[in-house]
């Protein structure tokens, strides 16, 4: 109940699944070997694909920029080793249609030759728009999960006046510790791009939000940031999702975000720790983003734990590197909770790839779903205080709209609902149909109305060509007969018109 | 060689080991003490009309199913029609014919309960359709209450005469056992003009570890609490719907007491008396038919002691538990409507929060 929750501290939502984050999270960082051949996806990120530049054939070296960033919100791609172009085409996308779409793949020369690199002396005595234009310029992504451009949105953040910066080490995605694994081994870095962060975005506070089921990561944190007292380390009680960034604000600074806002309209940005730590190599090395930590976790692996691994690694040669002790049942990009189905191996990690789960037949065991008992461990699990039972309710008879009214579009689709559900119905599964079903309706009605809009346009158009048409020939009509009668008067004798005169 | 991994799934890939039948079976887990101590209590007679009360239900849902065309089995197993039973067993007189116990099975597991559809969707508590059905049929029965004859005790009837007893009725030798409730007793004393001050001092005494006449879900009322808390420890209910029909019935109870003794019984005799533990934290908190925002189950909760208090004290039965949980039940979708947690993000009407910067 609200009121004790309040009184206790503790949110009243969430839930605790299982974490089976150790030993993978406890392996040290194993470097992957660079592989023979990488493929690149052009869309890595949310927003407009970015645009090849280079030929097939052509030589490129480690971090050259390979793909243009297109449109306000996108980002460019970088070689992420260093060798030879040898197609720009498609390959299956990290997506459960498994459908294709565009990526350079390179064939490495094992050499992994980095660019020169232009790394910023000065970075804190330099213009915040300067921090912000060349991590635009390294492809920095949003690492967590989401893949938002981060250079958007520390405009964004510098726009509306963000004061404080929220430092995202929640990783409350069972099985995953790729951000644990960072803050472990790279603290210093994680904690000098949060300051980099501040100074692109004007914050005068950082917050970084870390669960206590990582005491290691919250030990180095603590010590990276101890020189710099703006910056502070919260830990967080372990529960998902936490990790989530209206839930994150709400713990850690008590602002609840509008459902209509976004974050930084109420004065809070939220990165991850691995973005932070992409940022500082973007600014301080002049790297670009072109290799991550990935998690290898799951029952099927053999070795599990983190990789260091370059983008567009195809996850069997990942698959290879750690061994696997059966076929796995289920493969899976990011965490259990709210990760994605991939139907097959021979698919590049890309920039938002923070693990990859290979899951055990009992893992992979989905229970069948039997009938809602109304048991309400839906409501008391939802982050975002919303009814599941009554949405799924609706969504099952097809009353959408009615769905609607209980602001499906407010769920954050974190998988708390059918996670706890006891009797397994994938209530995720029918709001993001309800979602997808809406959304297109909404589209299709947009498109009716702009082409009853044309339609009726054209109709007017018409008409008033039509009446122009009339009043042009009535107009000449007019005219001719007025013409006419001035000929005609012109043609009567002078008598009659000064007779007419004089009456 | 790339794998192919079926079809996909969406997300989570993990899932609770939670179940309905674990629910069901550890609500029965925490029914079981009093239901033992009923049984004691009672002997034998008990015994069997708990067995043939649960047996009626079962085979009622099965009955329901195969008409269905369904496999009925996996369904049974989900233990639904088996607490069903039992919590109809435990608010019956325990010596009741036998007929009883198996019209009241069936009659909650086919009309209470899959003639809506099955669990989860019935309207109303399938036990307590049930019960009220029985109580309007078979009034002289359903309130033919015994004084406890623990097993075993002198006089006590064995395994044979409880069947008997069951099957063919009370023989007139055991008629002198025969008893009224405490609620019952009070309120045919009042009609016949006879004040409370003076009834009570006659009246069975009202004994909290439930050696008084009652039904098994009655009369070890602690027992029944006992349950209920570990219920709540577990997180099988919350706290929300007992703690408020408690007030709804401690509430009036006391208020009425105070301003005429003689007409009102005390708040202890009607929270210890006929369904009210019961109620509260079993029958109540039937997920299907209560509300599920905390505020709803609030006055759900309220409104079903409330509803109690009335029934008991100005209207025709002496008991009113069963009344006023189909009562609230009914209101149910009415309270989920308007009644619903305020969302994040959002005020308490639906409307997005202001933004501060």
């Amino acid at each position: 109940m609200g009121f004790l929750d309040r009184f206790l501290k503790t949110p009243n939502w969430g839930v605790h699944p299982e974490d089976h984050k150790r030993p993978a999270a406890d392996v040290p960082l194993r470097l992957f070997p660079s592989p023979e051949r990488i493929f690149m996806p052009l869309h890595q990120h949310v927003g407009g694909a970015a645009r090849p530049i280079v030929m097939v054939g052509q030589k490129v070296l480690k971090g050259q920029l390979i793909a243009q960033a297109q449109g306000n919100i996108s980002a460019p791609i970088h070689a992420s080793v260093s060798g030879t172009i040898s197609a720009v085409g498609e390959v299956t996308a990290p997506h459960p249609s498994g459908l294709p779409f565009k990526a350079i793949t390179i064939d490495s020369d094992g050499e992994n030759r980095w660019i020169d690199s232009e790394p910023l002396a000065d970075p804190f005595s330099a213009a915040p728009e300067e921090i912000t234009k060349r991590t635009a310029a390294a492809g920095v992504v949003g690492l967590g999960g989401a893949t938002f451009p981060a250079a958007p949105k520390f405009a964004l953040g510098k726009r509306l006046k963000v004061t404080t910066l929220i430092v995202n080490g929640g990783e409350c995605e069972p099985y995953l510790s790729s951000d644990d694994r960072i803050m472990r081994d790279y603290p210093e870095m994680v904690i000098d791009g949060a300051r980099l962060v501040m100074h692109a975005i004007g914050a005068t506070q950082a917050l970084v939000g870390i669960e206590n089921n990582k005491p290691e990561a919250i030990a180095a944190m603590r010590q990276a940031a101890a020189a710099f007292p703006e910056i502070k380390i919260c830990p967080l009680p372990a529960l998902y999702p936490m990790g989530s960034d209206r839930q994150l604000i709400k713990v850690l600074t008590g602002i609840e975000v509008p459902s209509d806002a976004r974050a930084a309209e109420t004065g809070v940005l939220v990165h991850n720790v691995s973005t932070c730590a992409a940022v500082h190599k973007a600014i301080r090395l002049g790297q670009p983003l072109v290799e991550r930590i990935i998690t290898i976790n799951g029952g099927a692996i053999a070795a599990p734990g983190n990789l260091y691994a370059p983008l567009g690694t195809m996850i069997s040669d990942l698959f290879a590197f750690v061994g696997l002790k059966e076929a796995p049942s289920r493969l899976i990009l990011g965490g259990p909770m709210m990760g994605t189905p991939l139907l097959h191996d021979r698919i590049p990690i890309v920039k938002g790839a923070s693990g990859i789960l290979a899951f055990n037949a009992a893992e992979a065991f989905v229970p069948e779903a039997g009938p809602c008992i109304r048991c309400g461990n839906c409501t008391k699990a939802c982050p975002m205080g919303l009814l599941p039972l009554e949405m799924a309710a609706r969504i099952r008879v097809g009353d959408l709209e009615g769905a609607e009214k209980f602001e499906l579009q407010d769920c954050i689709s974190c998988g708390c609902c059918a996670y706890v559900c006891p009797s397994h119905i994938p209530l995720v599964q029918y709001f993001s149909h309800a979602k997808g079903e809406l959304t297109a309706a909404e589209r299709s009605k947009l498109r009716t109305e702009a082409t009853k809009r044309l339609v009726e346009a054209k109709t007017a158009r018409i008409e008033r060509e039509e009446r122009e048409k009339l009043e042009a020939a009535a107009r000449r009509k007019a005219e001719r007969d007025a013409a006419k009668a001035a000929a005609a008067k012109a043609a009567t004798p002078v008598a009659e018109q000064t007779q007419g005169a004089s009456a | 060689m790339s794998q192919s991994y079926g079809m996909p799934v969406a997300a989570p890939h993990t899932t609770t080991t939670n179940s309905p039948t674990r629910i069901m079976s550890l609500v029965m887990l925490a029914l079981a003490p009093a239901t033992i101590y009923g049984f004691w209590l009672y002997g034998w007679p008990a015994i069997f009309l708990w067995v043939i009360t649960i047996a009626s239900a079962m085979l009622g849902e099965a009955f329901s199913l195969r008409l269905m065309n369904r496999h009925a089995a996996p369904i049974l197993l989900d233990g639904s029609a088996i607490l069903t039973g039992w919590l109809l067993a435990v608010s019956l007189p325990p010596w009741a014919p036998w007929w009883i116990g198996a019209f009241g099975g069936f009659f909650a597991t086919m009309l209470g309960k899959q003639a809506f559809g099955g669990l989860g969707q019935n309207l109303f508590n399938p036990a307590m359709v049930a019960r009220v059905a029985l109580l309007i049929s078979f009034p002289v029965q359903m309130t033919a209450w015994v004084a406890p004859l623990p097993l075993f005790s002198v006089g006590a009837p064995g395994i044979l005469d409880g069947l008997l007893i069951i099957l063919k009725g009370v023989p007139p030798a055991l008629d002198a056992v025969t008893s009224a409730t405490t609620l019952g007793f009070g309120k045919t004393e009042l009609s016949r003009g006879i004040t409370l001050l003076e009834s009570m001092q006659h009246a069975p005494a009202l004994s909290f570890i439930g050696s008084r006449p009652g039904s098994l879900g009655e009369t070890a009322a602690w027992l029944i609490l006992a349950g209920g808390v570990a219920l709540m420890f577990l997180r099988i209910i919350s706290w929300h719907i007992p703690l408020a029909m408690l007030a709804g019935i401690a509430i009036p109870a006391a208020i009425l007491h105070a301003v005429d003794p003689a007409r009102y019984l005390d708040m202890g005799s009607h929270l210890l008396s006929g369904g009210a533990m019961l109620g509260a934290f079993f029958i109540a908190t039937d997920y299907v038919t209560s509300p599920n925002s905390p505020r709803g189950q609030l006055i759900f909760g309220f409104g079903c002691g409330l509803f109690t208090y009335i029934i008991r004290t100005w209207a025709g039965y002496p008991e009113g538990v069963a009344f006023a949980v189909l009562l609230m039940n009914a209101t149910t979708p009415i309270i989920d409507t308007y009644f619903k947690p305020r969302i994040y993000g959002r005020d308490s009407k639906g409307k997005p929060l202001q933004t501060t910067n």
